[in-house]
């Protein structure tokens, strides 16, 4: 079994106001050199065998909509 | 005439919708389970709202993988009528049938209130014959409609915008105070909220 790790983020034009809420909050708890937030996900899939066309098509097909998201994978082991 | 009112796991609304059709607009309609591959009988779609498949991953998008929904694409591209409210809105992006996506509410809250709408188109087979600004209530979470500049500029364009927030007061962030959008050939519309609730 491998694992590949995926990486689905909102793209960068988009307002992540979930991610702004954090930002508040952070900075609320003193942290000011917190300018920004955004949150991401992380999808880690055990496969057989890492065949990258095939996680590709999953990336696009499934796990991230390329209309909002941006998304990037790496095999872990 | 009858009505496929989709089932999917934590739909909602579904038999509110279900009744409506029967009692208010007078036309026969039953369930069909997400599962299921066929349409065959049915003249018209209602995709409800809810939490398909525990909203989990993107809202809708694991609903707009199932076996129903290669159905209803076909049914929508061959110029049957389709209607998606609230979470069906998100199925029938996810799925394609319109541009744009929807995503968390631009003040994180759930927005639960009436709202006026304008009918902004006024030819498609859902929006014709519409009073110009109706009332109705919405309810949702992730009701902030996005698109990019171009696919915008095509809705614009063609007269895809079916409602259209009144007066700016715009309870989620959507793009040009969008509430609802129908496809090019007027047979698909989405929308944040419906008659069925009202």
């Amino acid at each position: 079994m491998v694992t590949v790790r995926v990486f689905v983020t909102l793209k960068p034009s988009l307002l992540d106001s979930a991610g702004r809420t954090v930002a508040d909050r952070l900075q609320a708890l003193g942290y000011s050199e917190v300018h920004g937030t955004r949150i991401g996900k992380v999808i880690e899939l055990e496969v057989d065998l890492a065949d990258e066309g095939r996680i590709d098509e999953m990336c696009r097909k499934l796990l991230s909509n390329p209309v909002i998201e941006d998304y990037r994978f790496e095999v872990v082991e | 005439m009858k009505a496929a009112v989709i089932q999917f796991p934590g739909s909602n609304c579904d038999q509110d919708a279900l009744w409506s059709m029967r009692n208010d607009v007078g036309i026969g309609a039953e369930y069909v389970w997400h599962e299921e591959t066929s349409l065959d009988g049915f003249g018209a779609v209602f995709v409800p709202g809810g939490f398909s498949y525990g909203d989990y991953l993107r809202c809708g998008s694991m609903a707009s993988e199932s076996p129903i929904m290669q159905a209803v694409k076909g049914f929508a591209n061959a110029g049957g009528p389709v209607i998606g409210v609230c979470n069906g809105f998100q199925i029938l992006c996810e799925a394609g049938l319109l541009p744009g996506a929807l995503l968390l509410n631009q003040e994180q809250k759930f927005v639960c209130q009436d709202v006026h709408l304008e009918a902004v188109n006024r030819t498609s087979m859902w929006t014709e014959g519409v009073d110009r600004v109706i009332r109705i209530p919405v309810a949702h979470g992730e009701g902030r409609y996005i698109c990019d500049a171009d696919a915008l500029a095509e809705l614009e364009g063609n007269d895809q915008v079916a409602f259209r927030y009144v007066g700016g007061n715009n309870p989620n962030g959507s793009v040009d105070d969008i509430a609802g959008v129908v496809n090019l050939s007027g047979n698909v519309l989405e929308a944040l909220s419906v008659v069925h609730s009202s």
